[in-house]
């Protein structure tokens, strides 16, 4: 895995991959308006840091994503989600109480805390999904030592 | 009678797991009982003559199918999802250990 | 007082991900936070026994959503005990495991792991709906899965996997289960459930109890579906053992068949004689492969099938004596296996073996463990008047108000067995000449010996006071029991 794949495939990834992040971005942030939300956006945001592991090597994609800042992402995540749901308690006095004025439907901005949450959600999967697959090769790479 | 065809699935996974000998064919019977409850959980929800659970502009009264257990479904494939990495990296630890996948000379536990 | 339920799972939760955020720095604020927050969680459920004898039952609403719309947390006796249960030896295992996993180096991925499971087995206890049991139980056992093969060596990796196939197995038919319930009743509220299917019998109801019952029963390594307990247990690190033999079996397998066929499906015959034939059945299978073991951790784990075997038997009895001492019990083997793997652990550490063979004399070098470990082997053998011989003595007397002398005759004879094979124990580790080799063992690290005197301590107080514990802690759990499905109508009518 030290150089990657050939160039036609380096340059469509290099291409494709930024498309592909905010097409994730924009299934978590309508999470409650389409189907989605944060389990198959944090998935496909993954996915955009797979290819470019895949298409580049792995020295590259680690310069973009180190495994643990993928990691410290999938913490972050989670307090988010967890944070949200104790401020029910501070703000309403029940727990995961959506605090938020909820707006008119099939807007954007409306639904309460809910966008919120897919966006924490989101994080921790896609820091997960991301986190899983490096742990996966790094430990076929121990082994093998570098190269093929 | 879709019922049954889920219910055959179940059984062709549970097959796998108690039948082969590799270790991955194992893991993958595992998954294949999880797609089948999956599968059979959105089959309870499904009316005969509904549209997909979206509520979209000016739509006025519709006959939806039960979005529940869609909901969670979606939460049963990500423990899937959570299962499966923590066994393939078991097996892949313990390939290097045994140096085989073969789980009839995988046996140092006995008794 | 009601509004620090949900804390019992959002503050292992929390703390989880911050210990593994904030691990990588410093390892000593890992152990510390790992401490406190245990201790805090041990104190609160404590601080709940008082509150809840005059409320009768805690109903928490998540998101102010009435039932069944909403997933409600329901704390009545049963609940309570079993959270006194669980983090009461999940704060006395940490507090051991702080010096005993020094020699493994991701000490903060432990901590992160063990709090979730800890999270996990609270929600299980606390949740009055049937998706959110299958989701803390899925978050309990994948950590327990990861924490079984925490040293990896291989037979540690082999005895994962084996747990890892079964325990998914089990989750796939309880989601089976699951889905079948919903298509019958249209409802995941464990109370409104248990409304709905008040008198109706047919096959669709019988097929989805067998299935939970094989679900739960793989979880609580019942004799059919005992198969990975003998290898996981021994091979996870001995703070992991006890909280899995104590804890994690009785909190996913048997307080999860206690709340679904006592209060959603109600109790009849067939399945009281269901769970007292595979009680027995464990009861005397476990007791036997017990006798020819000479790995000190397999020896304890097969005890753990054959005292779990005896908690089923009293709870299939169905009459007051008989609950009694089965929850009586459950606290019992929880105080008392932990303290004998917690010793192993000890025994472990300063010697390096598990084979009896090896040891001898341990007593000498060691004088903490070896007295925690006698009283430990006396409770759980039965002898008066440490704790083991009043949960025994009242599952016996259940079996014979009933009428079933020859099951009571068998669980005197089981426990004679017990008795025989941690005589068996003592003599080889404990007593007798020291080892060879064996000269320069010293005692455990102080904390670990500390978390093993609280709970000999605890042995032995309530063998002596157990007249207060049963009436305060016991009689609610029983009541809870006892009363069946009188359970829904608690749960939606309040």
């Amino acid at each position: 895995m030290k150089n990657g794949m050939t160039l036609i495939v380096r340059v469509i990834a290099r291409f494709v991959s930024p498309m592909i992040m905010v097409f994730g971005i924009y299934i978590i942030l309508h999470g409650h308006l389409s189907p989605g939300g944060g389990f198959p956006g944090g998935v496909i945001i993954a996915s955009a840091f797979v290819l470019i592991t895949l298409s580049f090597g792995k020295e590259i994609a680690y310069q973009k994503l180190k495994e643990s800042t993928a990691s410290a992402m999938e913490s972050v995540g989670a307090l988010i989600f967890l944070i949200l749901a104790t401020l029910g308690i501070v703000f309403g006095g029940w727990f995961f109480l959506n605090f938020l004025p909820k707006g008119e439907p099939l807007r954007l901005i409306s639904a309460g805390f809910i966008p919120l949450c897919n966006i924490g959600i989101g994080l921790k999967v896609g820091g997960g999904i991301f986190a899983v697959f490096l742990t996966l090769i790094l430990f076929r790479l121990l082994e093998k030592g570098e190269g093929d | 009678m879709l019922f049954f065809l889920c219910f055959a699935l179940f059984l062709i996974g549970l097959y796998c797991v108690l039948i082969k000998k590799n270790l991955l064919k194992i893991v993958m019977g595992i998954i294949i009982m999880e797609y089948s409850v999956n599968l059979f959980l959105i089959m309870v929800g499904y009316k005969a003559g509904a549209v997909a659970p979206i509520v979209t502009e000016g739509a006025g009264k519709v006959n939806f199918v039960d979005p529940l257990p869609q909901a969670l479904v979606i939460t049963a494939i990500v423990i899937g999802i959570a299962t499966l990495a923590l066994i393939v990296a078991l097996c892949m630890r313990v390939y290097d250990r045994y140096k085989t996948f073969d789980i009839t000379k995988i046996r140092r536990l006995r008794g | 007082m009601m509004k620090l339920i949900p804390l019992f799972m959002a503050i292992p939760l929390g703390s989880a991900f911050i210990v593994v955020l904030l691990g990588r720095f410093k390892e000593t604020i890992s152990d510390a936070l790992a401490t406190v927050v245990t201790l805090m969680l041990a104190i609160l459920s404590f601080a709940l026994i008082i509150p809840l004898s005059q409320e009768g039952i805690f109903i928490y609403r998540m998101g102010r959503w009435l039932p069944p719309w909403g997933i409600n947390l329901v704390l009545d006796g049963l609940s309570l005990l079993m959270l006194i249960i669980i983090n009461l030896v999940a704060f006395l295992a940490i507090l051991y495991s702080v010096s005993y996993m020094k020699k493994f180096t991701a000490k903060s991925a432990y901590y992160g792991l063990f709090l979730l499971m800890l999270a996990g087995m609270n929600g299980v206890v606390l949740t009055g709906d049937f998706f959110n049991l299958f989701v803390f139980l899925e978050i309990a056992a994948i950590a327990s899965y990861a924490l079984v093969a925490f040293g990896v060596e291989a037979e540690e990796l082999e005895a994962s996997f084996k747990y890892m196939v079964m325990g998914s197995v089990a989750s796939v038919l309880i989601l089976f289960s699951i889905g079948l319930i919903y298509s019958l009743t249209g409802s995941l509220n464990m109370a409104h459930v248990g409304t709905i299917l008040q008198g109706q019998n047919g096959n669709l109801i019988s097929f989805s109890m067998i299935l939970f019952l094989a679900g739960f029963g793989l979880k609580a390594a019942i004799m059919p579906f005992h198969a990975w307990l003998p290898d996981a247990h021994p091979s996870a690190p001995a703070p992991i053992s006890a909280m899995l033999s104590g804890v994690l079996i009785k909190a996913l397998g048997v307080y999860a068949i206690l709340r679904i066929f006592f209060n959603v499906f109600g109790m009849n015959i067939q399945l009281s004689w269901i769970l007292m034939i595979l009680g027995a059945l464990s009861m005397v299978g476990g007791g036997l492969l017990a006798l020819k073991q000479d790995d000190f951790k397999r020896l304890l784990a097969y005890s753990s099938i054959s005292q779990i075997g005896l908690i089923m038997l009293g709870v299939g009895c169905g009459n007051y004596w008989g609950i009694l001492g089965a929850l009586f019990h459950l606290f019992n083997h929880a105080s008392f296996k932990a303290l004998l793997f917690l010793n192993s652990g000890a025994v472990e550490y300063s010697t390096g073996t598990r084979e009896l063979k090896k040891m001898g004399g341990l007593s000498k070098v060691m004088p903490f463990t070896g007295a925690t470990s006698t009283i430990g082997s006396l409770s759980i053998s039965g002898i008066p008047p440490l704790n083991g011989f009043w949960s025994k003595l009242f599952i016996i007397m259940g079996l014979v108000y009933a009428g079933r002398y020859v099951l009571a005759v068998i669980t005197i004879l089981v426990s004679v067995l017990t008795l025989a094979y941690y005589l068996k124990v003592q003599r080889y580790a404990f007593f007798g000449k020291l080892g060879k080799g064996l000269e320069k063992v010293r005692e455990a690290p102080p904390l670990m010996c500390a978390s093993m005197v609280a709970l000999a301590i605890i042995c032995v107080g309530v063998g002596i006071f157990f007249y207060p514990i049963m009436k305060i802690i016991l009689e609610p759990a029983v009541r809870v029991l006892q009363e069946g499905v009188g359970y829904s109508s608690l749960v939606l009518g309040g």
